[in-house]
């Protein structure tokens, strides 16, 4: 049972290590825009500037 | 005949230029489709229907040169190192997917672009260009050309005022909430073991590793609120955030106390879970318009670069250095940086922004024009006579009057925080007494149980909650509030002042009326033949106005046109003398009537006819809110820059009982404003406008009203798209609903505080109980906030 003490801390850390993720994507300056990347989504990939060069 | 629609901009052609099956209504359109279509970017018409900006048929390349002057490259460069250069721009025309698409690839149009970035809500960009292979010119030439012009002006680029404030409440959102759920699941064993369970030495792991845990939350996430308080209490003032620091305190030392001691498990995640709803209400509350400035002044509205003339050359120059005597070429459409003599023809000037005159004033050479005009008809030269910080209307800026801080209210749940501190302590004292007779044991867990349950915690998260929604509900009906501040004040206004020019009326909506003799039907026709060979915008107004009441044209035989001034033609019978009112009297014919503002004055055969008037028309429903206004008990008033033509159909309009002035000056407006106040009035004032910018300053609520957001706007408290002030009655109502949701809301919490109070007055609080508890109101709190604030916007959803 006393190995619950040893679940608990490597739990905390790995769910730590999201916080200090979390933190670090904040100072980045990801967290400065939240709307625009949802239209990003929307185009398309650059497939169709290969199909023109081909052309 | 049917009417296209143009592919790029989606307005009807009224001639169509087609390409393959593709039609534009004009050259302009057609140009950014062919720039597109050869650069291989014709997704942006896929991605959304008609994306473009209206070209406007014409495209001034001249615009920019100023943008070659090194010292203005350096106030817009935010930096610069070897072969890139990084800059923003505020681009307001950005709408729609296509937009961000288009922009996040110019780098296709122009290799000298190497990244392009946008965000749509702050509606800017940023560029990374390489300065060898594409300038400065050059790229704002692009970015215009596409139909995305950059707003340039002298107020030093906002990008320098970015917040960075937000990136500390995240942290302590993001360590709070860690730390609280975490806390939260390591104390289920506590609370759900019975003794068959045996935990043993494992509760102690528990036990510390929670109190480790709480530590980021007290010291990091709540220093605000100690900060707050501390400085609150320095003041000898009681601000909300004393008792929520005194509650957070008291909960974490009893814990401690309990924890060290061995009596019990503390009440670490109820701390920790109200630390991190709070925080979570506060950042909720902070909602912020990016893309809107609520603290221009005067230097955001005028350009950045001006051209003067030196030995006969176009110079460009940096309006800051602007001096005396100089020479300034202003072109259609560009602005007058400074109070300056006319040298050259033609100048007419739209004060609308300035004065709210309703229309362009032909102004004659010699005489004055004002900074803050905007010429309309073609390239003018002036002579500056006053530098550009003291002409007329930037001297309003430096009154005395608008030195004084704006009314900084306290908050109305203030008071109400005293109220419950006061009660609270009274609690406490009757709890402590009560047990120092029973049961003197029970003291101090019961005292700090009081002080721990009745944390006005709930107040604070009913009132951030709720105002957040208020703001958002707010924005949803374009009526965007600078911050939560502001609907607290919109609450104590008894008194409302409307400006006339762009707020009750509409800057871009026209109509034309006739004043004078009657003309008969020949007479009009030969009016609206002359006028039909002219290129002046009002010209081609009395030509729409006059083709409702006459379909025939005749040729005439005799035309001169006299730019700026006038038309003197013959056609037929008749001899038409038709311009501005200087332009008649030149010709020796003088008006019968009172000719003031902007009209076209027309005579036939040397007798003075009449004159057009130009008027805007009224917003529709502006009658049905003032009105509205007036009937639920507001003081209302009405001070207009503009010559009292329109005092009649306002009188007709909105009834005798509001006062009504015109020709207002600034000044004039910001006393009147003052005057109210004196007499014990909350003034809020209605405008747009550099006129109405010492008023919208100093009254208790400025909204400044607008219909392109893009524009100046003066510093406000909140920002009215034009189009929704026909709801204006119904916005203000939904505003002050805000008191009353929160009186509601603090009521159900009070419920909770009760049963809470029970259990900690008989000092039987269990952590558990603190811990059901807590999580019970806060959520209850946020659904009920949210609840009550859609339930009373049914009258301004959509």
């Amino acid at each position: 049972m006393s190995v619950i003490v040893i679940l608990i801390i490597v739990s905390v850390l790995v769910a730590g290590g999201f916080l200090l993720a979390f933190l670090w994507s904040v100072k980045t300056g990801q967290m400065d825009d939240d709307y625009t990347p949802s239209i990003r989504i929307l185009f398309e990939d650059e497939i169709k500037d290969l199909k023109k060069e081909k052309i | 005949m049917l009417q296209e629609t143009c592919y790029h901009c989606g307005l009807k052609c009224a001639t169509a230029i087609q390409i393959k099956e593709k039609y534009f209504c004009c050259d302009g359109c057609k140009m950014v489709y062919s720039l597109l279509d050869e650069n291989g970017l014709c997704q942006y018409y896929d991605l959304s229907a008609m994306p473009g900006v209206t070209a406007k048929g014409r495209f001034i390349a001249d615009k920019f040169n100023y943008l070659d002057n090194a010292a203005i490259q350096e106030q817009l460069i935010q930096f610069k190192l070897g072969d890139q250069v990084h800059i923003t721009f505020y681009l307001p025309q950005i709408h729609c997917v296509s937009c961000v698409w288009l922009l996040e690839n110019l780098s296709k149009i122009n290799p000298g672009i190497i990244h392009s970035q946008t965000h749509f809500e702050k509606k800017e960009i940023k560029i990374i260009y390489n300065p060898t292979l594409i300038s400065l010119k050059e790229l704002v030439q692009l970015l215009s050309f596409v139909g995305y012009e950059p707003v340039i002006h002298l107020g030093g680029n906002d990008w320098l005022k970015k917040k960075k404030v937000n990136k500390k409440q995240l942290y302590k959102i993001g360590i709070a909430g860690f730390c609280f759920s975490n806390i939260m699941m390591l104390s289920f064993p506590e609370y759900l073991s019975n003794d068959a369970l045996e935990l043993g030495s494992l509760r102690h792991f528990f036990i510390y590793i929670n109190l480790l845990l709480s530590l980021p939350v007290l010291l990091y996430s709540a220093s605000g609120f100690f900060i707050s308080a501390y400085t609150g209490l320095r003041q000898k003032w009681l601000n909300i955030d004393a008792p929520i620091a005194l509650a957070i305190a008291v909960t974490f030392s009893r814990s401690v106390y309990e924890i060290v001691s061995q009596t019990g498990a503390g009440y670490l995640d109820s701390m920790s879970g109200i630390v991190f709803f709070m925080l979570v209400g506060r950042w909720f509350q902070d909602k912020s318009y990016d893309s809107f400035a609520f603290d221009r002044d005067y230097n955001s509205f005028f350009p950045l670069g001006v051209t003067i003339l030196k030995e006969g050359k176009e110079v460009n120059k940096p309006l800051s250095d602007l001096l005396k005597s100089e020479i300034v070429l202003i072109r259609s459409d560009e602005m007058i940086p400074a109070d300056s003599t006319l040298l050259t023809d033609g100048a007419l000037i739209d004060y609308s922004f300035v004065t709210g005159e309703n229309a362009p004033i032909a102004v004659a050479v010699g005489q004055l024009v004002y900074a803050g005009g905007i010429q309309k008809g073609r390239a003018i030269q002036l002579e500056v006579v006053k530098p550009v910080g003291q002409s007329y209307i930037t001297e309003l800026w430096n009154s005395p009057i608008l030195k004084t801080e704006k009314n900084v209210e306290k908050s109305f749940v203030h008071p109400w925080s005293q109220y419950f501190t006061i009660v609270l302590l009274t609690i406490a004292i009757m709890t402590g007494s009560y047990w120092s007779v029973n049961d003197p044991h029970k003291i101090l867990p019961a005292v700090t149980a009081v002080l721990i349950v009745a944390c006005p915690c709930s107040l604070l998260l009913t009132v951030t909650f709720t105002y957040g929604n208020v703001l958002r509900w707010l924005g949803g009906r374009k009526l965007y509030c600078k911050n939560a501040a502001v609907i607290e004040a919109i609450h104590k206004i008894d008194t409302i002042v409307f400006d006339k020019t762009g707020t009750l009326t509409n800057h871009d909506d026209t109509h034309l009326e006739y004043r004078g003799a009657n003309l008969t039907y020949q007479e009009m026709i030969a009016v609206k033949s002359v006028t039909r060979e002219s290129l002046h915008p009002l010209s081609k107004m009395i030509t729409q106005f006059l083709m409702l009441q006459v379909a025939d044209i005749t040729s005439f035989q005799k035309i001169e046109n006299f730019i700026g001034k006038g038309t003197k033609a013959t056609c037929g019978n008749f001899e038409i003398v038709i311009g501005s009112v200087y332009f008649l009297k030149s010709m020796g014919i003088l008006p019968d009537q009172e000719v003031e503002g902007s009209v076209v004055c027309l005579a036939i055969n040397g007798i003075f006819k009449g004159v057009f008037k130009i008027n805007h028309t009224y917003r529709e429903g502006m009658q049905k809110m003032i009105l509205q206004l007036n009937n639920k008990g507001y003081h209302l008033h009405l001070l207009s820059g503009d010559h009292p033509t329109e005092k009649e159909n306002l009188l007709k309009l909105l009834g005798s009982s509001i006062p009504m002035l015109f020709e207002q000056s600034p000044e004039d407006k910001l006393h009147y404003i003052q005057a109210l106040q004196i007499k014990g009035h909350r003034v809020m004032m209605v405008g747009d406008g550099l006129n109405d910018a010492g008023a919208l300053q100093k009254s208790n609520v400025g909204v400044a009203v607008t219909d392109q957001t893009h524009l100046f706007t003066p510093a406000s408290d909140a920002i009215l798209e034009g189009s929704e002030i026909y709801l204006f009655s119904d916005l203000i109502d939904y505003a002050k609903k805000a008191k009353l949701i929160i009186i509601l809301i603090f009521i159900l919490s009070i419920i909770y505080n009760i049963i809470g109070m029970y259990f900690a007055t008989s000092a039987r609080l269990s952590p558990m109980v603190a811990a059901i508890l807590m999580p019970i109101s806060s959520i209850s709190i946020v659904a009920l906030s949210a609840l009550l604030s859609f339930a009373f916007s049914s009258k301004i959803r959509a």
